[in-house]
């Protein structure tokens, strides 16, 4: 039976809609950058620096911080990387449900211990130095990846998996060809939370020897110049509002196509 | 397939080897006591669809999907092409059997072309070929391949999606399609032409299919035989679609086929089936007063009004003859055409649609065959196809 009706058009359907929002933070942070830059640049300008002051916030040192901050963030997040998501694809097959619960409220329990206190409890266990630092920073941001690699992998449509199986692709393939990439939005997610985590942590390093800009705040924090701490923050928060960018350049590009 | 009633070549075959045996195949779940499915035996002919039909619970899914073991069977035998796949690889096995869902379940992050080159591309097949046999398939369902092959599903309709469904379970060109209520997420009219759609294909491709519904009608339609089932997938009758119409084996099998069952053979019945009347024809160019006397000589209340190109538009009756009103301006415009492959149910709802009580028939390409009226319809009644005591 011929009708007239046009029930197929591929004209009247919804295409693309999730682009605007990771747009839109693609705009949001290079200006809030900037705005901080600006900020940082008058205060610097227009700050009277004593002796003290110039010798904490002396820029080859500040780049040194900078650095060993960027590297232990980094490190930790590539550790986390490595950890939480094969975790996270294990506890997620057949026959391993249980596992999945316990981890989660284990690691949140974990979370909820100060960050300092968590540093405190590594350097008991492994000394001083930069080590130490990576893996508390891993330790306490694992728990987002893992939680979003368990959530991207939970939420991809059954009927996909199932037609998958049907059509004879083996777990691994399943898990290669549907999962993974069906999963890679929201995992990113969570890596983009954990590498700002660690970035804001890491000023925590000088604690135990691992350097990085949380020396010319507390510097300035011990010795009461305002300029120096303030200095220091926005540092701080200049590296993660680039990280967070490259991150939502990365969540936008890996991001597969079709979705 | 009931579309060549002259050919029915698949009835021998059946007796000698099915394509596909179930041998006492029971299926317990862990923790149940009941089994889902228990001590089944089913042979399916090659070439045949064989419909699966029953009310929900009754373990029709569950069946179908022992036979591409996505479930396993706790003890039974599948026997499929002769040899005992009961324990081989189910994958390898998988890859034999085309397998459409209801949810379709295309790959959201693949174009419609990869999407169908799924199982030729871990077959190994050479890439040209599976670029051909993608178009082929596209072709095959009715999606243009030009404008399909790269879009990616979310761009497609409900129907198109399920189009593309069909057309990547027959990638590897399978000889058997299991299909677990493919239509039964789609609205009725997209529903509707995708099976006349899907009958016309398997005229040419001949697949051996198993077909879950929850639906008679759709059972009736799509059958060859129609398996229907009760609890733990207990078979209550297996039988062609009129067989199980005219003869049902007890009361649960007369239940589930519900109230008029007699309105239900015309589901069975095509307009190829029967002779088509002809009604005038006229074109708006006609002289007006010969056409009248044209229809005042005929039995038929109406003239077929057809275009330039002999399409069907509207019934002309006399008064509409002696007005000088544009002819295709009155009200029995012809809305709906059926196709000969259309069943006499459809062309009895067409009828009622409209005030003329006739429906008009075209070609594939839209060109006007004949006429069907509701007296050819009603003298088909009351002269049955099998037995006069059961209408």
């Amino acid at each position: 039976m011929s009708t007239p009706l046009v029930v197929d058009n591929p004209e009247t359907l919804p295409a693309r809609r999730n682009q605007s929002i990771s747009q839109l933070d693609l705009i949001v942070i290079p200006v809030f950058f900037v705005l901080l830059a600006v900020l940082l640049s008058v205060v610097w300008i227009y700050s009277d620096f004593d002796g003290t002051t110039t010798s904490i916030l002396e820029p080859e040192r500040l780049w040194t911080q900078a650095q060993e901050q960027i590297t232990v963030a980094l490190l930790s997040t590539v550790l986390v990387i490595i950890l939480a998501i094969p975790l996270g694809i294990l506890v997620t097959r057949e026959g391993a449900p249980r596992l999945k619960n316990n981890l989660v409220t284990v690691l949140g329990l974990g979370q909820a211990l100060p960050a300092y206190g968590l540093l405190v409890l590594f350097f008991v266990a492994f000394g001083q130095g930069t080590l130490t630092v990576v893996l508390a920073l891993a330790a306490f941001a694992l728990l987002p990846v893992l939680r979003n690699t368990i959530v991207g992998l939970e939420q991809v449509d059954k009927s996909v998996i199932e037609a998958g199986k049907g059509m004879g692709l083996t777990g691994f393939q399943r898990l290669r060809k549907i999962e993974l990439p069906l999963a890679v939005p929201v995992i990113m997610g969570g890596i983009r939370t954990a590498t700002i985590i660690n970035v804001g942590m890491a000023t925590l390093a000088y604690l135990i020897g691992g350097g990085g800009l949380g020396i010319t705040i507390a510097a300035g924090l011990k010795i009461n110049r305002p300029v120096s701490i303030f200095v220091g923050a926005v540092l701080v928060a200049l590296i993660a509002l680039a990280f967070d960018f490259i991150g939502g350049l990365a969540q936008r590009y890996l991001r597969p196509k079709g979705l | 397939m009931n579309l060549n009633p002259q050919d029915p070549p698949q009835e021998e075959k059946s007796v000698t080897t099915p394509k596909i045996s179930l041998r006492d195949v029971t299926k317990t779940y862990s923790g149940v006591d009941t089994p889902a499915v228990k001590d089944l035996n089913l042979d399916i002919a090659s070439g045949e669809i064989l419909v699966l039909v029953g009310p929900s619970g009754c373990g029709k899914s569950t069946t179908l999907r022992l036979i591409n073991r996505m479930i396993e069977p706790s003890a039974g035998e599948i026997i499929f092409d002769g040899e005992d796949v009961t324990n081989s690889d189910p994958n390898e096995l998988r890859r034999r059997m085309g397998y459409v869902i209801q949810q379709v379940g295309l790959f959201p992050h693949r174009t419609i072309a990869e999407n169908i080159a799924i199982v030729p591309k871990s077959l190994k097949w050479p890439k040209d070929k599976i670029r051909a046999r993608v178009d082929e398939l596209l072709e095959l369902t009715g999606m243009d391949p030009n404008v399909y092959r790269d879009r990616y599903p979310k761009e497609l309709s409900g129907g198109q999606a399920q189009r593309v469904g069909v057309a990547r379970a027959l990638g590897a060109e399978p000889d058997v399609l299991l299909m677990d209520e493919p239509f039964g997420a789609i609205d009725p009219i997209t529903r509707f032409n995708l099976q006349n759609e899907f009958l016309r294909l398997q005229s040419e491709l001949k697949k051996t299919i198993v077909f879950v519904t929850h639906d008679i009608d759709e059972a009736v339609k799509m059958g060859d035989r129609i398996a229907i089932l009760r609890d733990q997938s207990e078979i209550a009758q297996l039988d062609t679609p009129e067989a199980i119409l005219t003869n049902p084996a007890d009361i649960f099998v007369e239940d589930f086929l519900g109230a008029g069952a007699v309105l239900k053979t015309l589901t069975l019945r095509r307009l190829n089936d029967i002779q088509l009347v002809h009604a005038p024809t006229i074109t708006e160019r006609t002289n007006r007063s010969e056409a009248a006397a044209q229809l005042r000589q005929s039995d038929f209340p109406f003239a077929v009004l057809l275009d330039d190109s002999r399409r069907p538009i509207a019934w002309v009756n006399q008064a509409d003859l002696d007005s000088s009103d544009p002819l295709a301006s009155n009200s029995r415009r012809i809305p709906v055409k059926l196709e000969p492959e259309d069943t006499l149910q459809e062309a009895l709802s067409v009828m009622l649609q409209t005030s003329a009580g006739m429906s008009a028939v075209v070609d594939s390409t839209g060109q006007y065959l004949g006429t069907c009226t509701i007296q050819s319809l009603a003298e088909l009644l009351t002269e049955p196809p099998v037995d006069g005591d059961s209408l």
